[in-house]
């Protein structure tokens, strides 16, 4: 217990300190953003509200996203607990409700909440009650290097099926070049091709049906399936040397280093390509290309199906009402034109899609809108344990030490293991 | 954890005679004074924390509220079903039989160089003796960059042989290989320092003799000044192995315990599985079991090995 106890103490220190400048209501804001620029812009929002809103304070706190998910359950129930908080909705935000740590600021959205995306809105929505804004889409899909694919004499445009991901990785590989970069070491972005893949094969039902406890789970057909698909890949040898070693962020930034010909990731790699790579400006506009993930032979997914996350915000029980007022002020149109127009978001209040000044954001923006059927990432939706499983079993497969049958049946295991 | 250590020291025997010996002179004084708040701090952090995880391991719960799934004994079974917990258990124990074998002995006989008076010595001991005072984090953070495949430094020194660089902490065949390795450069110095403290106090006239006996430099060491330390190896021995199974913040920065769960210890198997996955009572469970292990160990250990000392 003692590991939980650390960052309880950590967390009321911290707001000891904070404590002293306590004149006014202050609304605690904690973030994972890791892009400065994003933050900045982020920062200057706070001030604007403030000036807006004599004796209110925004503190903005920061932790990095792995730190973030391990502290939460024990910062929630600090007394000290900041007032609204990052979520990627899903099973872990079920969880929190179930808790009792989080408020339904419903009432306070009446005649605000009209102008967000229904989806959006839903992820955010349990049993009738609002807890709270969602601000960004994103979508999960392939960018390439334009200059490595010719090279090795791809087109990126015309990879339409698993096979021709297959084939264009073989030719990478046979022009000497590095096919696919990856964050092995996190975990999460391996689990992204297992997903897609299950999507593609099966379809909203198979996820449906497995969730339901039908036709095997998650230890059914689809999913085996799935992990097969994975299998033929990762024989390849697709990825970078040591991927297995990598986390995210070096990884992408080995591709924005152009070392690598492809990266399965979300929108956002966009620019944190830039940010991360080693000479800070990463592929050019006209050098970084997109194509959505392949279909599979035989599948029942539709092509237009997105794999990507709903995330936002939740504010936190007993929290001032200056925080949902904050968060209306935070996601409305007009800053989610400013984000848009920074390209940093895929904006979730309807006509800011306006302000793309960047074509790819505005190709992402209408992928999600012609989606019928938006996965949310399978380790939020499927709560911290489950998630956690599909993770550690699809780096098993990329790493060769599970098979694709028992990666599935490990899932369905824990799964049916619960809590 | 700090409660095996702390409970492996010797308690005062309450006979009925001493404790009249107590009250009749003025130590009672004393110790009301001085024992009460170590009692409260050591109550507080280590008897209530165990007692908790102890009843949290028999429930399924996720940290939330106040935990009412009562599931018996199954996250013991969970537990050791585990096979990543089977792999963190054989890593403890390849790490302890490493530090036995390797590390002591090593730094056995650096110590015994060193502890001879000659230009540098000094100089020498601190030198082997830095890599203990970095902190575990930082140690692990330089090493990440040392092992790192494609920028480390083995990598430009592999390229120098004109040999593609292994990626050491990216396969599960090796990344253990490199922790082992981190762990006997950090520690070897503290165990270096330990005999070397134990060899000058010594007595000088000991080995005198010895030597006038005309034993050799082999029988002065295994005879005389070897037996000499053997309170302060045994005493090293059972840091290493209690230090070994505590291990964590030195797996985090380097593996996380990976790949394929390759490289964790109990304890960073407690926070991967335990923590990051809001198990609560599994994570519990395994912290009982560890708890269990460090207990035996002293015991056994203190029974059999030191109860000279």
């Amino acid at each position: 217990m003692r590991l939980l106890r650390f960052p309880l103490l950590a967390v009321a220190a911290l707001s000891m300190t904070v404590g002293t400048a306590m004149a006014q209501t202050t609304v605690r804001w904690l973030h994972i953003e890791a892009n400065p620029a994003q933050v900045k812009i982020w920062e200057e929002i706070a001030r604007a509200f403030e000036a807006k809103n004599p004796g209110v304070k925004v503190e903005m706190q920061f932790l990095e996203n792995e730190a973030y998910k391990a502290k939460l359950p024990t910062i929630l129930q600090s007394k000290d607990r900041p007032h609204i908080i990052y979520s990627w909705a899903g099973g872990v935000l079920k969880t929190q409700v179930e808790a009792g740590v989080l408020q339904d600021i419903g009432p306070q959205l009446k005649g605000y909440s009209d102008q967000l995306a229904p989806a959006a809105l839903a992820a955010f929505t349990i049993d009738g009650k609002i807890y709270g804004v969602p601000m960004v889409l994103s979508e999960v899909g392939f960018f390439y290097n334009k200059e490595l694919m010719a090279k090795a004499g791809v087109d990126g445009t015309t990879i339409k099926t698993w096979d021709d991901l297959l084939a264009a990785t073989k030719k990478l590989k046979a022009a000497g070049m590095t096919p696919i970069a990856v964050g092995g070491a996190d975990k999460w972005p391996l689990h992204f091709y297992w997903t897609y893949l299950a999507m593609r094969a099966g379809g909203k039902p198979a996820f449906d049906a497995a969730m339901r406890g039908e036709s095997g789970g998650f230890a059914g057909e689809t999913f085996v399936k799935a992990g097969e698909l994975f299998k033929q890949l990762v024989d390849l040898q697709p990825f970078q040397t040591g991927f297995l070693g990598f986390k995210n962020q070096p990884a992408v930034g080995y591709f924005g280093d152009g070392k690598a010909a492809m990266t399965l990731a979300l929108n956002n790699v966009y620019l944190l390509q830039r940010v991360l790579a080693a000479d800070k400006a990463g592929l050019s506009d006209d050098k970084i290309g997109w194509f959505a993930f392949p279909t599979v032979a035989g599948g029942k997914g539709d092509a237009s199906d997105t794999l990507g996350g709903i995330t936002g915000w939740l504010v936190t029980k007993g929290a001032p009402k200056e925080a949902a007022e904050f968060l209306k002020f935070f996601v409305s149109l007009d800053v989610q034109k400013r984000l848009a127009a920074g390209n940093f978001l895929v904006p979730v209040v309807a006509g800011a899609e306006t302000a793309f000044t960047n074509p790819f954001m505005g190709s992402i923006a209408q992928n999600l809108a012609r989606s019928k059927y938006h996965q949310n990432f399978l380790d939020q939706t499927l709560g911290p344990s489950v998630g956690r499983v599909v993770n550690d079993a699809t780096a098993e497969i990329a790493g060769g030490s599970m098979t694709p049958k028992d990666a599935a049946k490990a899932i369905q295991d824990a799964w049916k293991q619960g809590n | 954890m700090t409660s095996t250590v702390s409970a492996s020291v010797p308690r005062p025997r309450a006979r009925g005679s001493s404790l009249g010996k107590l009250l009749a002179d003025d130590k009672l004084a004393t110790i009301a004074l001085f024992l009460p708040p170590a009692l409260l701090l050591y109550t507080l952090f280590v008897i209530l924390p165990i007692g908790e995880a102890g009843f949290y391991s028999a429930f399924s719960w996720n940290g939330f509220g106040s935990p009412t799934n009562w599931v018996g004994l199954d996250n013991y079974r969970y537990v050791f079903e585990n096979r990543a917990f089977g792999l963190a258990l054989r890593n403890n124990v390849l790490i302890i039989v490493v530090s036995l074998l390797i590390q002591l002995p090593l730094a056995l006989a650096l110590a015994i160089a060193l502890s001879e008076r000659f230009r540098g010595a000094v100089a020498l001991r601190m030198l082997f003796f830095l890599p203990y005072v970095l902190a575990e984090i930082a140690t692990g953070l330089i090493f990440s960059f040392v092992y790192d495949g494609n920028y480390g430094l083995l990598a430009s020194i592999w390229r120098l042989f004109g040999a593609e660089a292994p990626h050491l902490l990216a396969s599960p065949q090796t990344s253990m290989l490199a922790i082992l390795i981190v762990i006997v450069w950090k520690y070897f110095g503290f165990h270096m320092m330990l005999y070397i403290a134990a060899l000058q106090g010594i007595d000088r006239s000991l080995i005198e003799a010895a030597r006038i006996d005309g034993a050799s430099r082999f029988e002065l060491l295994r005879y005389v000044v070897i037996p000499l330390l053997s309170p302060t190896i045994r005493l090293s021995v059972f840091f290493s192995v209690v230090g070994s199974l505590q291990l964590f913040d030195l797996i985090m920065p380097l593996t996380r315990g990976g790949p394929a769960d390759s490289s964790n210890t109990i304890v960073s198997f407690l926070y991967n599985f335990g923590v990051m996955r809001m198990r609560v009572g599994f994570g519990s469970a395994v912290g009982v079991i560890l708890f269990c292990i460090c207990v035996t160990f002293a015991f056994t250990y203190k029974r059999w090995m030191m109860r000279d000392d």
